[in-house]
């Protein structure tokens, strides 16, 4: 098992730097680079942009130099845990992202939490209830859910949650916290505004988890050691859980790797609408102005929770199913 | 003795499915004794797995008890179980404590994540107080007494990691770790290769006696019945046909179906030329296209060698092996270890062994779905050799329409998205046989061939039974009129009766298309109705082979000899020698006597003693004397 972790650790190291590499390469193809993008913007405005100047940028940035020269500096200095500098901010990747990561964190870990405890529940009464009212209710439901295009249900929410409850239109928290340092009053603004986000991100992941929770359930329910189960005299519920979820859970924690990057940049479209201060608008914003060192440090980042994510999920696959820890040795 | 365990009175249970109500049980009544067998017989579809479920009222949810009752006397008063909640209290109890059930298969019936010793235990855990450490023990006391090798190993042994026979012996101690009243079996042993099912039901017999309890078994399997039951119950359709005393029932069959059922089953010693009686019988018709198509070998092509030989084929699979970068092949185990045969034109070689013999592997090989690792197979083709392992591209497809494939399981050989017309046109279109009307033509030949109406061309598989589907199969791999057809276990799925149907259909096609068959097969009594010669394989090699008559009159190899005596005989006379059964020890080559013993340090060869009788055992003994 030690062998095996090791290893997992060490694939992931050419795994992400040809990641690194892709990246890399795709930021670059559009044609020009920040500093074109800066001088239209600027001739747009009526200003203008002298070419001695522009050179000297050029050259700080080091933009003059060959693709790859510009790579290795970028990938040397992550190692060393610099992350470039943000043309656009005009302040270093890490100061840029710092804030944001954290209230990012908080939405993504509320919004898993939610999912999963409504998900649940919903998702093995309508295994057990297969066909029952409820079960084509909460099925009607979880489609709605589905189908409803997440900023709409955020616009909505944003409505009702102003005119009812009176919560400030969009952001985490109540305008007058912005910029100040972490109190007892900011937490609870932060609380009071998160709901809607959660809400927004996570109905469409929660119909889709029921769902295949409700499939997954229903497959094993019909297996043989259920009955097994029963005919030892397992009370119902007790059955229940022991055997047929417990073999259920796999394909969602195999899917704990694909969700941790999802909710942080699927969101990017609603954290625009509500003006979230996450990183998914940022790094929409940085990669429409080939901002290219903020957005290729946060590809990366999202690079790095998928390959981290899912060699979690493979060794928690291991802990839970003996099938996968013991039968690795055997041949077909 | 008065006092009746179990009384079951006029049961009827429905089961409500779309579109209307299936009477499953259409009032069954029986009665079981303390510490009797009693067997409930019938095809599947009789109601009697319905008949053991309600019982303990563990039926799905779509069925519903309708009538009847279900008296359960354990010394303390009757209990009607069928007016009983089925999750209630009481019911609970009685399920796993006094009455508990094993199932046919062991793999499935056991959770595939939870250790052997928190599956037993836990059905101590709920039917008496203890503490873990004591369920635990209770558990490996269980384990030893169904003769696990190593009890206090296997508590922390996944059901994965057992072979079947090992699961259905946790299959079993889980089911009396109560010591129940009453253990219903239900197929016990159907998923059970034979000399490992003679030692379940062994066990079986004897934790019976030991614990005084009675069995429900639940078979379509008349060899079994005759060997353990005392009495029978013959279900059909949901009603009993017939019940009564094993003798009464095996020595004078009273009702039609009974009879009919004690004929279609194969059994040795059958009179040379008898032929099994199916129960619902078919009849096969046309083939003019079929026989149109064959072409008569020319004369002296016979001299050109037999239709395939095999010549010290080889073929060993790699145990995975995890390296830095992915697997690599590691020493892995030899499936088929220099297996050489030959099979002559026209000719139906059985061959016969347990699970996990290489049987399959070897008929793989030969219609190239494998490759082995070492060896020749060569194929004559109307006097012309065929180097069948070094066929490539156009060749190669032009072999295939020579060799066709008959698989075992009818459910999942067949595309449940394509209808039987694409189904048996496909090797047509994939050899490009013909226009559309000439497919049709051949299609509704083949249906007519096996028996099949011609007007279902259009259903999908799902609309047939497995019977009917296997015929679908036989008929698919008709359709390019090979020489060599390679049946693997092709009736092993199947019901008795169905069975009977299918064997004999196999029988005239051969006859009127003048086909050749490798029959594989676990049933001797199977084989011993089909084949002309028969080979006997254990771990990978060939140990015995010799013509039918021979190889049943005088088997000379210990392995051979162990599977003719582990097959159940449907005749109470000649019961089953369950003491002569070594646990396990009947196909380990190391624990063979001398001189068929092979290990480290002896390797035998085939010993040919005449007659086309050859048996794998040291030449420098004098075998022929054994003979």
């Amino acid at each position: 098992m030690l062998g095996y972790v090791i290893r997992r650790i060490l694939i992931m190291i050419p795994t992400l730097l040809a990641i690194s590499v892709i990246t890399f390469v795709i930021i670059q193809l559009p044609p020009g680079d920040y500093l074109t993008t800066l001088v239209t913007e600027m001739q747009s405005r009526g200003e203008s942009l002298d070419q001695g100047r522009l050179a000297m940028l050029r050259e700080t940035y080091g933009l003059d130099r060959p693709m790859y020269e510009q790579y290795l500096v970028w990938v040397t200095g992550m190692l060393r845990g610099d992350f470039g500098y943000s043309f656009e901010y005009n302040m270093p990747v890490a100061d840029v992202v710092g804030d944001r990561l954290l209230l990012t964190a908080i939405l993504s870990g509320s919004t898993i939490v939610f999912i999963w405890a409504v998900s649940f529940p919903i998702g093995i009464y309508s295994a057990t209830h297969q066909y029952s009212l409820g079960d084509y209710t909460l099925t009607f439901l979880g489609f709605l859910g589905l189908a409803t295009p997440n900023f709409l249900l955020a616009l909505v929410l944003l409505y009702f949650a102003n005119v009812w409850f009176g919560t400030s239109i969009g952001g985490l928290m109540d305008p007058h916290y912005l910029g100040q340092p972490w109190s007892w009053g900011k937490a609870m603004s932060v609380l009071e505004h998160l709901w809607i986000p959660v809400m927004v991100i996570g109905t469409s992941g929660t119909a889709a988890m029921i769902r295949r929770l409700r499939a997954n359930l229903l497959d094993e329910l019909h297996k043989p050691y259920v009955v097994t189960a029963r005919a030892k005299g397992l009370p119902p519920a007790k059955a229940l859980v022991k055997y047929p979820l417990r073999v259920a859970l796999n394909p969602f924690i195999s899917d704990i790797g694909n969700l941790l990057p999802q909710i942080v940049s699927g969101a990017a479209v609603v954290s625009v609408v509500m003006s979230l201060p996450t990183t998914g608008p940022m790094l929409l914003q940085a990669l429409r102005s080939q901002d290219m060192y903020l957005a290729g440090s946060f590809l990366m980042f999202l690079a790095i929770l998928t390959v981290v994510g899912v060699f979690l999920s493979d060794l928690a696959l291991a802990a839970l199913d003996p099938r996968i820890r013991l039968g690795g040795g055997a041949s077909r | 003795m008065t006092r009746t365990l179990l009384r079951v009175e006029d049961l009827k249970v429905d089961f409500h499915v779309p579109g209307g109500v299936v009477h499953a049980v259409r009032g069954v009544s029986f009665r079981i004794r303390p510490g009797s067998t009693v067997a409930l017989v019938g095809e599947s579809g009789s109601g009697k797995s319905v008949a053991a479920q309600s019982i303990l009222r563990i039926l799905p949810r779509s069925a519903e008890i309708t009538g009847g009752r279900i008296l359960f006397d354990d010394g303390s008063g009757a209990v009607d179980i069928a007016g009983l909640k089925a999750d209630g209290k009481t019911m609970r109890d009685l399920r796993g404590g006094r009455i508990s059930i094993i199932f046919q298969e062991p793999m499935t019936s056991l959770s595939p994540l939870h250790t052997i010793g928190d599956q037993v235990g836990e059905a101590v855990r709920l039917h008496q107080r203890v503490t873990a450490n004591q369920a635990r023990a209770l558990a490996e006391d269980m384990l030893r007494r169904v003769r696990f090798p190593d009890p206090k190993r296997a508590l922390d042994t996944y059901p994965f990691e057992l072979s079947g026979g090992l699961r259905q012996r946790a299959m079993i101690a889980m089911a009396l770790v109560c010591r129940p009243a009453l253990l219903i079996a239900d197929e016990p042993t159907t998923a059970l290769d034979v000399t490992i099912q003679a030692q379940i039901l062994k066990l079986i017999k004897d934790l019976q006696a030991d614990f005084g309890m009675a069995v429900l078994l639940i078979t379509h399997d008349l060899g079994v019945v005759a060997n353990v039951a005392e009495e029978v119950v013959v279900m059909h359709r949901g009603r009993v046909m017939e019940a009564g005393t094993r003798e009464d029932i095996f020595g004078d069959p009273r009702h039609p179906y009974l009879k009919a059922l004690l004929r279609a089953v194969p059994r040795f010693h059958m009179a040379p030329g008898e032929r099994l009686v199916p129960i619902r019988s078919i009849t096969s018709e046309g083939g003019s296209l079929l026989e149109k198509d064959h072409q008569p070998w020319p004369p002296g092509a016979a001299s050109a060698g037999p239709l395939l030989a095999v010549e010290g084929v080889s073929k060993r699979y790699g145990a995975r092996k995890a390296g830095w970068f992915g697997a690599k092949a590691s020493a892995g185990t030899l499936a088929v270890d220099d297996v050489s045969f030959t099979i002559a034109q026209g000719e139906c070689v059985g061959l016969v062994g347990e699970s996990g013999c290489g049987k399959t592997t070897l008929s793989k090989i030969l219609m190239r779905a494998l490759t082995p690792d070492a060896g020749a197979v060569r194929f004559n083709d109307h006097g012309q050799i065929l180097d069948v392992l070094g066929l490539q591209g156009e060749e190669l497809t032009r072999f295939r329409r020579k060799v066709q494939f008959v698989f075992q399981d009818p459910f999942g050989s067949l595309n449940p998205r394509m209808t039987v017309f694409d189904i048996i046109a496909e090797p047509l279109v994939i050899h490009r046989i013909g226009d559309e009307a000439e497919r049709a033509e051949r299609v509704k030949e083949l249906m007519g061939l096996v028996g099949l109406d011609a007007r279902h061309v259009r259903r999908y598989p799902h609309s047939f039974s497995g019977g009917q589907r296997q015929r679908i199969g036989i008929a698919r791999a008709l359709a390019l009129r090979p020489e060599l057809l390679l049946l693997d276990e092709p009736v092993s799925a199947l019901d008795v009766s169905i069975q009977a149907q299918v064997l004999n259909l196999l029988k005239d096609l051969k006859e009127r298309l003048g086909l050749t068959y490798l029959f594989v097969s676990h049933n001797l009594a199977v084989v011993d109705y089909m084949a002309d010669r028969i080979l006997v394989m254990c771990r990978g090699r060939i140990v015995e082979t010799a013509p039918r008559e021979a190889l049943f009159r005088n088997p000379v190899h210990p392995y051979t000899r162990a599977l003719l005596d582990a097959v159940p005989d449907p005749d109470p006379s000649c019961p089953l020698a369950l003491t002569d059964l070594e646990e396990g020890h009947a196909s380990d080559p190391a624990r063979w006597p001398a001189p068929f013993t092979i290990d480290a340090d002896h390797e035998p060869h085939l010993v040919d003693l005449g007659g086309g009788h050859c048996v794998r055992a040291d030449a420098s003994v004098r075998v022929r004397e054994m003979a």
